[in-house]
């Protein structure tokens, strides 16, 4: 046996990073085990989006209680993670001007869960965004949203949990788990075991894998990112920004980093190999999305990519996690398959995770989030 | 059966007689090169309105140049020739290319990388001041534009180009104030045995050596590189060293050429999945191939310097033997006697190459000894301070862990130019082998690409 603890957590990304550090703030004693190194997928290769708005309703309980984190983010690590709260602008195209009202609507429900949107169009927009191109017809504008660098975010978790007390094994991957009596013991592909009374299944697109041998299969799909970065630029555009459409291959998103890099996302996503631990960005995607970005923001097309990227995420079909209790075993708990947009809410999973375990109870919602609601279809 | 589409990427001379012996065959190969003319970096031809003779631009490999340039012009009708054209990234059998703002998706039967070499640099304090060049930079500078990079140049670090590049400085008319070498005298007697597997050639840095102690140049040996003395604004104003007796020296000058030999140009070996080993003789990870150049993925082949440092004259063998591999993958028929002869010839240099890297070796220690306030990624403008505080914080001590925390090598270059140094400190501060720390991993694209790619369409 080569460790036991209150609670293991399978899965070194954000989630577990912070769940780690919030558990050993309530006392309880925590080993975080990690396949490759913390922080190398999904959490390490998204865009960086610090966003609320634009999320599902329900979801924004649990990003209010984030965003709280990320703003105390450098004193609860000790460490800077470039989080900027410099904004959000949401904008929609000329062709559809119906999202207009989905704007004003979405604005009037998030308004009554503590987010304050700013609708603008015209020259108001125009005069705060002159980077828009003529396309654009309106936008949502969230100055309470903003940025962070996700390469930084949950190494830094787990150093900070490390210090508090937490035991994180790299280079540790998970091949088996058991519930035997009252512990759930895990074996790695080296041979080593490890052993608690509780289990935090906190592995992305890898957390089918586990939640099946619980008899508790989910249809969590691997997919990518598609990100690409510019050289660096003097520091003009505070706000992440970002496109809402119906259309996938619409749907990009940029933010500028104090550095003067300009960070580009979206458009599609690429195949992801969670055998292989790689993902690639397919060279079409690249081309797509900076087709896209030229739409959005046609200045941006003075300037280069210098590198692309992609990571491993797991996407479920309703895009929602799978977060809270086991529906077949006690002592086991859930919070994967983000679905590409998990960076934000991380810090706050981690945070409710840890409340769910240490108290029983939390008041955030966690209905839509059950693993139980593919049992039917299992 | 549809003609075999082989892609042949760079037009230096392995692209050159790589794509000779497609034509030979019958087959029109696509080649695609960065440069708007070919030849190269080694035979990199003026502008089509200079006029300097080859004697001139090419010293002793004048006779090289000019053949593998009229090998070059001789097919140049019987190739889809793409110069100035990016290739930018490679998927699924097929090479992404970008000319401007023109894209193109180019499938592949065969694709042969042709890639060349860069500078190996080491940096010191001092190195992100205007005046200081590479080896490869300051001969671009005299070879394509007939200009010296500075007043009163200084040409430091090891390897022959470092020789080459100062007599060729001293015959332009240009002030060498010195060639300091990092590589002790006694590594050059070492190599000697190695060295005389291709005489004309050591000849030839003979002769080198000759025309700087004619010209009354200082050469030293065994120097320990201190400071490149300046400062932002004006740039660089002198080197500070430490000779091979341990004394402090300092030498005025305006303009600084460094480069410590050459490293393949690997990332589009890279981007096409080929499996990578570590070369303890010149401590870089290289694409692993077979003796005739193929790569461990299926159609890939890889010659000339962009595979391994072996030299110019390697390059045309390996070239032509890899077309010829490839030719006979596709089951057209090929000269197995000439493959033979080649590879005899590919052997020879190998051995001669192997002189080479010993008699100027990588100076590991002094990436290891760069004070924290040096600059070591110039791109992102991170210090060797910066990357060490990174580790001592994070416990990062592999390549790109070390690159995601600290931006070591995430800039335009993508760790071309610093990389190798980056993970000699890694090694050194985190006490493992170098070949631990990894290597970073290529990402497209190779060099910069517009967003407006594409934008006519």
């Amino acid at each position: 046996m080569s460790g036991a603890s209150d609670v293991m957590i399978v899965g070194g990304g954000l989630m577990g990073s912070s769940a780690a550090l919030f558990l050993r703030g309530h006392g309880i004693s925590v080993t975080l085990l990690e396949t490759d190194l913390i922080g190398r997928q999904a959490s390490g290769t998204n865009f960086g989006n610090v966003r609320r708005q634009g999320r599902a309703i329900h979801q924004l309980p649990l990003a209010n209680r984030a965003i709280a984190i990320w703003r105390k983010s450098r004193e609860l690590l000790g460490a800077d993670i470039e989080y900027l709260q410099s904004g959000h602008i949401r904008v929609c195209y000329r062709e559809r001007p119906e999202l207009v009202g989905a704007m004003e609507e979405y604005a009037d429900k998030a308004r009554l869960e503590g987010l304050d949107l700013e609708l603008l169009s015209g020259n108001a927009l125009r005069d705060k965004f002159p980077f828009f191109g003529p396309d654009v017809l309106a936008g949502s504008y969230s100055a309470t949203d903003g940025h962070a660098n996700p390469r930084l975010a949950a190494p830094a978790f787990a150093r900070a949990a490390q210090k508090l007390g937490a035991v994180v094994h790299e280079n540790t991957k998970i091949i088996d788990a058991q519930k035997v009596g009252e512990d759930f013991i895990v074996t790695a592909a080296d041979g080593r075991t490890f052993r608690a009374p509780i289990l935090l299944v906190t592995a992305g697109a890898w957390g089918n894998a586990l939640s099946s041998q619980f008899g508790e299969p989910v249809p969590i799909v691997p997919r990518g990112p598609n990100m690409s970065v510019t050289e660096p630029v003097p520091y003009a555009i505070p706000p992440a920004v970002g496109v809402m459409t119906p259309i996938e291959e619409e749907t990009v998103y940029f933010r500028q980093v104090a550095r003067g890099n300009i960070v580009l996302g979206g458009s599609t996503r690429g195949p992801s190999y969670p055998d292989d631990y790689r993902a690639y960005v397919l060279p079409q995607n690249t081309l797509s999305q900076l087709k896209q970005i030229r739409r959005l923001a046609p200045q941006l097309g003075k300037l280069n990519i210098i590198r692309v990227w992609s990571g491993i995420e797991g996407y479920m079909p309703d895009s929602q996690p799978v977060m809270g209790p086991s529906a077949t075993t006690s002592g086991l708990y859930y919070a994967f398959g983000f679905s590409g947009s998990g960076f934000q809410i991380g810090p706050g999973v981690g945070e409710t995770m840890a409340e769910v375990i240490a108290k029983g109870a939390t008041d955030i919602p966690m209905e839509p989030y059950r693993i139980a609601r593919f049992a039917a279809q299992g | 059966m549809a003609e075999p589409r082989i892609i042949i990427v760079g037009a230096g001379p392995a692209g050159t007689r790589a794509a000779q012996a497609c034509v030979a065959a019958g087959i029109r190969p696509i080649v695609i090169d960065e440069g708007r003319r070919d030849g190269g970096q080694i035979y990199r031809r003026q502008p089509e309105h200079f006029t300097r003779p080859y004697e001139k631009l090419y010293g002793t490999e004048a006779n090289l140049a000019q053949a593998v340039h009229g090998a070059f012009d001789a097919i140049r009708d019987r190739i889809d020739y793409r110069p100035e054209t990016l290739v930018w990234n490679i998927a699924d059998r097929h090479v992404w290319t970008a000319n401007q703002t023109i894209q193109a998706a180019l499938p592949f039967d065969a694709l042969l990388l042709c890639t060349g070499a860069t500078d190996r640099l080491m940096p010191v304090k001092g190195w992100n001041y205007a005046g200081a060049y590479s080896l490869g930079g300051s001969q671009v500078a005299l070879k394509s534009q007939a200009v010296s990079i500075g007043h009163r140049v200084v040409f430091m670090g090891s390897g022959p180009l470092l020789y080459l590049v100062a007599s060729q400085y001293v015959e332009a008319g240009a002030q060498v104030a010195a060639v300091l070498d990092t590589s002790p005298f006694s590594a050059r007697v070492k190599a000697m045995p190695d060295l005389m597997a291709v005489p004309s050639v050591l000849w030839n840095g003979v002769k080198l050596t000759r025309v700087l102690k004619r010209a009354g140049v200082v050469v030293q040996h065994g120097v320990t590189p201190l400071e490149i003395v300046g400062d932002a604004d004006t740039g660089v104003s002198g080197i500070r060293y430490r000779d091979g007796g341990g004394k402090e020296q300092r030498i005025a000058c305006d303009a600084v050429a460094m480069g410590y030999h050459l490293r393949p140009e690997t990332q589009l070996a890279d981007l096409a999945r080929c499996a990578f080993a570590f070369d303890p003789l010149t401590r870089q990870w290289l694409p692993e191939r077979d003796g005739d150049g193929r790569a461990s993925v299926e159609g890939v082949y890889l010659a000339g310097d962009g595979a391994k440092i072996l030299g110019a004259r390697s390059a045309e063998a390996s070239g032509k033997l890899a077309a010829l591999a490839a030719l006979g993958d596709l089951g057209l028929p090929v000269d197995k006697g000439e493959m033979t002869s080649l590879r005899a010839d590919v052997a020879t240099y190998a051995r001669f190459a192997r002189g080479l890297a010993r008699a100027f070796p990588w100076p590991a220690a002094q990436a290891a000894a760069l004070p924290d306030e040096a600059v070591l990624c110039r791109c992102e403008g991170v210090t060797a301070g910066d990357l060490r505080a990174v580790m001592r914080e994070t416990g990062a001590k592999e390549a790109n862990r070390a690159k995601a925390f600290s931006r070591v090598g995430m800039g335009r270059c993508q760790g071309r130019y610093c990389g190798l140094a980056a993970a000699e400190l890694i090694a050194a501060e985190a006490g493992i082998p170098v070949e631990q720390v990894g290597r970073l991993r290529g990402q497209a694209p190779v060099k910069p690409l517009t967003i407006a790619i594409g934008d006519e369409e």
